[in-house]
């Protein structure tokens, strides 16, 4: 008996015959939307988006958002540290006073996370048209598990992250597309129940996004 | 040769108003014929008010969040385009995926069929010493019977989807690819968490954020401490190795993320050429399938990240009957699926009898063209009469609603009138030549729009075929598949598709 790879494909290239036509894709659909990156329009769109998934949003100035991740945390009332990627501008932490850094080489334990109140963590780009936030692991943004098991999800979107459309966001990851990405719209959420949406199931239950404008 | 998939498990003690399904033998044949279940299925009122509520739900929520998009249609065609083009370069991107894996530190694992793959899955899990494996839903897993081959090596499955793990506790079989539970009510869904899910509390009532949360209670502590995790995949790009898996709840990326090995079990069409390609399908998908603007959780993940997620990363490509779908070249198209499940919301035929009829983990239009094409004797051939999948062709009136939605433009009910030709075909030497040339001359009529809308004209002008109550109680077969175990009404003065037409344009 031949190998599996073998076989398999022997037997694709007997299903497709000798000189399968080669296909043309038309893509016809907008790579671009109408809203420039970081346009208050765009902004606006990515805030309506959120809210509907029922996240929490709010838009601060630079100089606020220490300020602003302070409260986002107080507000949920837990208790426990806050969990920061170690490349978090230190900056922005000035309001906390339990903080606990994690990265690659120094990772927490799933239990450590599990205990957190809250993660903070930037983004890699934001997509208005879909609300969604693209996370792709880089230090500001830590390793999945930082802004998955903690039940709160503080995130940080600048306003020149923000783009109108889904091609928008795949061209600029692609140009880094072995990142582990993690694409986030709202907080988590089930429809298994009579596919009506209910939020909150195994991930962050609160998403908190702070957009700087 | 014959696709047969997964292997027999007892079912326990009947103790429980549960799990009227048996776990079949094999998860794309299963059960009586579509006529016979589809009939047992309709004179159950809850399961059809059930669907009927779901159904209609998210139909309304995906035509809203697609109406909202300028360029639906030119993404329809870009999807569709590139799923021909994965086909018709198959071997070279198999092969492209396959290094970009390894180069990336993954494993990549090839399996001819079920059996294969199964014991590949379990070969890891014993390598690792895991009894217990999380899972995310995934319809590949589901095809080739994977929990019960990995029960039979003593690793328990965990499912850990919402829905998947009702349908689990229930002992039941899926309904439906996004919510395998639509089947189920609330009221419904909080008696099984009493009844099976252990330290499910006592005073549990039925309201949705309640059920989510006990099964959150429930789930972490495994997902904390798994050692190993199984996933499918949506989408696998050639040029780069990265997987993608979409999911709405978190228990995708628990999987995903905090096991130290993961085996993802891919079906060889889920390719797409490159990275890019994905602007595509991740507008197409979710808007289609949950009628979202975006699932929740997208992940992407390339091979393994040192100090970030799974260590050891396997991918299983799966053939499992699909090359013998690709040998033809119009039903190969059921190859582009990207189990959106749209297909299923709209059709009048799984809102009224629902997934289980179809006997197969892919139920609805789809499974109607895919069921019977992955377990035939070949891609070409039907088994014919003695296969109850067969029947499945069948079960259609062929409107056209599942083509319209199809994000990926599956010309579903010309491949449903193909495979029903050659149902015929297979049966020639049993019946009697008047019947097979009736047959036919219909699927010839069927297989051109024009063609049979003009046959259906001439069926409304001589309605009086039927009897003085105007039903049809016998067709020769394979009419007779439906016709023995229900009455068809004979052809209405106003057919189906004219009726679907004229109601669209009142809309
Ligand atoms: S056939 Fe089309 S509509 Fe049906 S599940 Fe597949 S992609 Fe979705």
């Amino acid at each position: 008996m031949s190998d599996a790879r073998s076989e398999i494909l022997i037997r694709i290239r007997a299903a497709l015959g000798p000189d399968p036509a080669p296909v043309e894709v038309p893509r016809a659909y907008r790579t671009a939307g109408d809203l420039a990156p970081g346009s208050p329009e765009a902004i606006d769109l990515l805030e309506d988006r959120l809210l509907d998934y029922k996240a929490h949003v709010r838009r601060v100035s630079a100089d606020e958002l220490p300020a602003a991740i302070a409260q986002a945390v107080a507000d949920l009332g837990a208790e426990g540290p806050v969990v920061v990627p170690d490349g978090l501008d230190p900056a922005w932490l000035t309001g906390l006073a339990d903080v606990v850094a994690d990265s690659r080489t120094a990772p927490r334990s799933n239990a450590e996370l599990d205990a957190a109140a809250a993660v903070v963590t930037a983004a890699r780009v934001a997509i208005a048209d879909t609300g969604t936030i693209v996370l792709d692991g880089e230090p500001d943004q830590g390793r999945r598990a930082i802004s998955l098991v903690p039940d709160a999800h503080v995130c940080v979107v600048r306003a020149d992250q923000v783009v109108q459309t889904v091609p928008e966001a795949v061209r600029l990851l692609a140009e880094h597309p072995a990142r582990p990405q993690t694409w986030v719209s709202g907080p988590s959420a089930t429809s298994d129940i009579e596919l009506s949406r209910v939020e909150g199931v195994h991930g962050p239950r609160t998403l908190h996004v702070l957009l700087v404008v | 040769m014959s696709t047969f998939l997964g292997i027999p498990r007892r079912r326990e003690a009947d103790d429980e108003p549960f799990g009227p399904l048996p776990h079949p033998h094999e998860p794309l044949r299963w059960g009586e014929s579509f006529p016979r279940a589809a009939k047992a299925a309709l004179g159950n009122t809850q399961l059809r008010r059930n669907l009927a509520h779901a159904t209609t739900t998210i139909r309304d929520k995906r035509a809203r969040v697609v109406a909202e998009v300028p360029d639906w249609e030119a993404l329809r065609d870009a999807g569709s385009a590139v799923k021909q083009q994965v086909l018709a370069e198959l071997p070279e991107l198999l092969a492209r995926l396959e290094q970009s894996v390894t180069e990336r530190g993954g494993v990549v694992h090839w399996a001819r069929d079920a059996d294969e793959a199964n014991r590949i899955v379990a070969q890891i899990a014993e390598a690792k010493g895991a009894d217990e494996v999380v899972k995310i839903k995934s319809m590949a897993t589901q095809e080739i019977g994977l929990n019960e081959a990995l029960a039979a090596r003593g690793i328990a499955a965990i499912e850990t989807d919402l829905a998947e793990l009702i349908v689990q506790l229930a002992d039941d079989m899926p309904s439906h690819f996004l919510v395998p539970a639509i089947h189920r009510n609330r009221t419904e869904i909080r008696d099984i968490f009493l009844a099976r899910m252990a330290g499910a509390p006592a005073d549990l009532s039925d309201a949705p954020r309640e059920l989510a949360t006990a099964a959150r209670e429930h789930l972490r502590r495994k997902f904390l401490s798994a050692k190993v995790a199984v996933s499918g995949a949506n989408f696998g790009v050639a040029d780069t190795g990265t997987v993608a898996v979409v999911e709405s709840e978190g228990n995708g990326r628990m999987c995903l993320t905090l096991p130290e090995t993961l085996v993802t079990v891919m079906g060889i069409e889920k390719l797409v050429p490159t990275f890019t390609d994905l602007e595509v399908f991740l507008q197409l998908l979710p808007r289609s399938s949950t009628g979202e603007r975006m699932n929740p959780y997208t992940s992407l993940w390339t091979g393994v990240t040192p100090g970030d997620g799974p260590q050891e990363f396997h991918l299983i490509l799966l053939d499992n009957g699909r090359t013998k779908v690709l040998e033809d070249e119009v039903g190969r198209a059921a190859l582009h699926c990207i189990r959106c499940s749209a297909c299923l919301n709209v059709c009048p035929v799984y809102e009224r009898v629902g997934g289980h009829a179809y006997g197969s983990v892919y139920p609805g239009p789809i499974g109607a063209i895919l069921t019977p094409q992955l377990t035939g004797p070949s891609g070409a051939q039907s088994a014919g009469h003695d296969d109850p999948n067969a029947s499945l062709p069948f079960a259609s009136t062929l409107c056209g609603a599942c083509y319209e939605v199809c994000p990926v433009k599956i010309d579903i009910p010309s491949i449903l009138v193909d495979l029903r030709a050659r149902a015929v075909d297979a049966d020639r030497g049993r019946l009697v030549d008047p019947v097979a040339a009736a047959m036919k001359a219909a699927s010839w009529a069927m297989s051109d729009a024009g063609r049979f809308a003009g046959a259906e004209r001439a069926a409304a002008l001589t309605h009086r075929v039927g009897g003085k109550d105007h039903v049809v109680r016998r067709l020769p077969y394979p009419g007779s598949l439906w016709t023995g175990s229900r009455d068809l009404p004979v052809p209405a003065s106003r057919s189906f598709r004219r009726w679907w037409a004229d109601r669209k344009e009142s809309e």
